[in-house]
């Protein structure tokens, strides 16, 4: 004998509750995995206890003036609370006392609110469950033949099968329509002509300092440091100056002769193209356009912290880790006669992303 | 319509005028608010934890329009650039967009316009969390079958518009964070072959950043997308009035009915306080909690980033999806195809998200079942549904993690490209891993229902018998949780007869059905099943054993 012979003793004869139960003892024997139905309701303490009901109601009724005490203490602390008042607290940082203030009445008159709501929900509320049946989506076939005889009925009437001339040209029409709504959106902007093949950097035009503006010279830039440069006319077209930045900007570097590393024809070019070794290459990374900042100066290499794109100025601005596919683009600089650095021309090739037309 | 069965407050008796008020009736004589009311007002909702997740999106989205409308009283959508010169002091006399400038004073020198701005934002990323682990709870349970299927991809469609509307209010206040998130999104939009450069220079009005872009985006995010979340929002809702919600399967719950509490009151309530607790988290996570501080990150300029740049947690998948791209790219024909753009940023959530809005009808056409399902699924009873979901998190999350690898490579004094071959490398392997364990753990867990439904749920009491042996005793289940653990279908593969018939004929369509064939023993062939016949027969061999 094994514990499996209790089953069926325990059993009760009518297992479903309040009324909702189909399955007798016999219908269980017969499919013992059989809807027992709805089991019968269990009363809670406070359908009991009238005690416990009226103890219920006052916590909801609590919690409510808690939300009350919430709603207007928001509105004294608004007009009282400084709102440059600022104190720090270990594990919130420094805080706006106001905001804080606000923060904390609002929270608290929201959640006494609604969990005032809930627990009468809970506690006080009848909790009966109810049964609805549910009925196919499908429409009955009485409704479908209904709607289709006068559907039927209002296309005939229209004469929409009876006229394809009408027919057809209406559809064209309809099919025309929503050309214009696209059509009409051409001065969204300008066509991009050749716009991402040029920056402001032409011939003669000087590198200057972004933050002061001043000229930089290649005596402002020793081994080993990272400076970044603007060309000069940026400041001459102020409508503009974001967007030809965003274009513009270039970071100078100095590299040792000897630090240059690829073929000689590479070497020979990136130090030509450089003010005894002081070059300067675009600051926007190729991959998707942010400015590349980390420079690690033993290495050379220049990290975009976008999508950690790495290049390696000693090697033409190669790319040596992450998604971007082009190296950064070096800007050819000289000298000028007061010895500002000036670029020799535009950059050879775009910069920044690429995209279809760039070949 | 609905018949209800509550032992108290049925409907009156009599049918004599019923007494209303002047109120009602004046709108009831204009709008027959009784006759549109009458089944609505004692509708019946199932109760479980898992249905309050929608609840939770719907409610966020309530603050957020409010606090959007606060917001929009004092913010400038505007790109002209102004001298800053409001109380926050590090930031006097830089020059910056009136955007940013306006956030700064809605920031500092509007009181409760922080606060409104942090319980904007923090609203907006549990909306978008909020959506996501509600789809996630309709696609395990199967809540998405016929007749739903509609309404799921409504809801898909709201959470695309969800993602693209944080998207676009997170770029508005153009500070240094935000302007960067945008020259990203530039230069996706330029990696699209033939029409990139165009509808870039469309969108900004020429080149990026160009003075358009922001006025644009705030009435696209003001206006546009929230009156498109606001209908399907409406549709959604009223499809699961119509369609009524789904249950589990339970003593007295079946697909041919809804049990639960009535809309009025307990519904009501319930709800109802549920969106105020949900306000109080935002308000309280609001005071208590900064977020997006865009005094610290300076106003956008192109030539300037931080780093650790990270975006709103949404957007994380697609920026460690660009992370861990190889940098492909073609030079064909004098054209550039940036594959190392392209593929991450489009192709990967475009597969994505294509599965996710057809797994309905995929799973239908294996099924074959045209019925209407009312029921919820438990997961471990459809493993390789089970399975694919939970791969789909995996591939998820391993491209969310891999756009933090910067964040974890310094938190942890790892290298950021070893983290990022790992991830290229757990980003295929993870999700097949994951499958596999899950499908395992579901069948598992079939196992062991089985066992229960046939022994009994195990005591821990130990009884020794008088020979010496020890057994554990088993307590029969309660003939409710018995049908609890039964009550679903076990769904049988599809079994194909000969291809050809008595003339050697092929059958039509042989081709999609094997395809389906093998999709359906894929998904079904290892189901676990309980019969009556077996608990009968271990009934019968009781006494024998």
């Amino acid at each position: 004998m094994t514990d499996r012979d209790m089953e069926t003793d325990h059993l009760p004869e009518n297992t479903g509750g309040a009324g909702h139960g189909t399955l007798t003892k016999d219908a269980a024997a017969e499919n013992p995995f059989q809807d027992p139905g709805l089991p019968a309701y269990r009363p809670r303490v406070t359908d009991l206890d009238p005690k416990a009901a009226k103890r219920a109601e006052r916590q909801v009724a609590l919690l409510f003036l808690v939300s009350i005490v919430g709603i207007i203490g928001s509105m004294v602390c608004y007009t009282f609370v400084p709102n440059d008042r600022v104190h720090t607290f270990t594990g919130l940082g420094t805080v706006n006392m106001n905001n804080l203030a606000l923060g904390l009445c609002l929270g608290f008159a929201f959640l006494a609110m609604g969990g005032g709501a809930i627990h009468w929900a809970r506690t006080l509320m009848t909790d009966v469950d109810l049964v609805q049946e549910r009925h196919p989506m499908k429409s009955d076939a009485e409704s479908t033949a209904f709607a289709v005889s006068e559907f039927k009925q209002g296309v005939a009437d229209s004469g929409f099968t009876k006229y394809p001339l009408i027919r057809r040209s209406l559809l064209t029409a309809m099919l025309l329509l929503p050309l214009p709504a696209v059509w009409l959106l051409r001065d969204l902007g300008p066509l991009p002509d050749d716009n991402l093949r040029h920056t402001l950097w032409a011939p003669g035009e000087k590198l200057v300092n972004p933050n002061t503006g001043q000229p930089l010279k290649a005596s402002d830039v020793p081994t080993g440091t990272l400076a970044l440069a603007n060309p000069a006319a940026l400041a001459d077209d102020p409508e503009n100056r974001i967007d030809n930045l965003a274009k513009a900007a270039v970071l100078v570097v100095r590299l040792p002769q000897e630090a240059l590393k690829g073929s000689e024809e590479q070497k020979k070019k990136q130090w030509d193209w450089s003010v005894d070794g002081v070059m300067a290459f675009s600051k926007i990374c190729t991959h998707v356009g942010c400015p590349v900042a980390l420079y690690e100066q033993q290495t050379h290499h220049m990290l975009c912290p976008c999508h950690q794109s790495t290049f390696d100025l000693s090697d033409d601005g190669k790319v040596i880790f992450g998604p971007a596919a082009r190296s950064l683009p070096q800007l050819p600089i000289t000298v000028d006669a007061d010895g500002n650095l000036v670029a020799v021309s535009d950059f050879r090739e775009p910069v920044g992303p690429s995209f279809w037309e760039r070949g | 319509m609905s018949a209800t069965h509550a032992p108290v407050g049925g409907a009156s008796a009599d049918n004599g005028p019923v007494k209303t008020d002047p109120v009602s009736t004046w709108a009831d004589e204009r709008l027959g608010i009784y006759k549109g009311t009458k089944n609505l007002i004692r509708k019946v909702f199932p109760d479980h934890w898992s249905f309050l997740l929608g609840e939770i999106a719907l409610f966020s989205f309530i603050l957020i329009l409010l606090s959007g409308v606060f917001l929009t009283l004092w913010f400038n959508p505007s790109m002209g650039e102004v001298e800053y010169h409001g109380s926050y002091l590090p930031l006097q006399g830089v020059s910056m967009s009136e955007a940013y400038a306006s956030t700064l004073h809605i920031s500092f020198d509007v009181r409760a316009g922080l606060l409104m701005r942090q319980v904007h934002h923090w609203a907006a990323l549990i909306f978008i969390m909020a959506i996501m682990v509600h789809m996630l709870r309709i696609f395990f349970t199967g809540a998405f079958r016929k007749p739903r299927e509609i309404n799921w991809l409504i809801g898909f469609t709201l959470m695309v518009l969800g993602l693209l509307e944080g998207f676009a209010g997170y770029s508005l206040p153009d500070d240094l964070l935000s302007g960067t998130g945008l020259r990203i999104a530039s230069g996706v939009i330029l990696s699209i072959p033939i029409v990139g450069t165009y509808v870039s220079y469309f969108l900004f009005g020429g080149d990026f950043p160009g003075h358009d872009f922001i006025p644009r985006l705030f009435t696209i995010h003001v206006l546009l997308i929230p009156a498109l979340i606001v209908g399907l929002v409406t549709a959604h809702l009223i499809l699961v009035f119509v369609q009524k919600h789904t249950q589990w399967a339970g003593p007295g719950k079946t697909n041919e009915n809804v049990v639960g509490l009535p809309l009025l009151p307990v519904y009501t309530a319930k709800a109802g306080g549920f969106m105020f607790v949900i306000f109080g988290v935002v308000f309280l996570l609001a005071g208590l909690v900064q977020i997006n501080p865009i005094w610290a990150y300076g106003p956008y300029t192109p030539d300037q980033i931080s780093a650790g740049s990270q975006p709103d947690w949404y957007i994380g998948f697609l920026e460690g999806s660009l992370r861990m791209m190889p940098n492909w790219e073609w030079n064909i024909w004098g054209h550039t195809l940036s594959f190392n753009v392209l593929i991450p940023s489009l192709v990967v959530p475009g597969i994505l998200f294509t599965g996710l809005a057809l797994w309905p009808f995929f799973e239908q056409w294996v099924t074959g079942d045209k019925r209407e399902h009312h029921l919820l699924d438990r997961p471990r009873n459809r493993p390789t549904r089970t399975g694919i979901g939970v791969a789909g998190i995996t591939f998820y999350g391993v491209l969310w993690l891999g756009g933090g690898n910067d964040i974890i490579a310094t938190h942890f004094h790892l290298s950021v490209e070893a983290l990022t071959w790992t991830f290229r490398v757990l980003v295929f392997l993870g999700p097949v891993i994951a499958f596999w364990c899950t499908k395992r753990i579901a069948l598992g867990l079939q196992r062991r229902d089985k066992d229960k439904v046939l022994h009994g749920r195990e005591t821990g009491i130990i009884k020794v018998s008088l020979g010496g042996e020890f057994t554990e005793v088993h307590e029969p289940l309660s003939a409710g949780e018995r049908y609890r653990l039964t009550a679903h279908e076990v769904q049988k593969p599809l079994e194909l007869g000969p291809a050809t018939d008595e003339n050697g004929v092929e059958r039509p369509g042989n081709r999609a059905l094997k395809l389906r064939a093998r999709a359906s023993q894929a998904m079904f062939s290892d189901n676990v099943e309980t019969t009556v016949e077996e608990y009968k027969e271990l009934e019968a061999g009781h006494g024998h054993h």
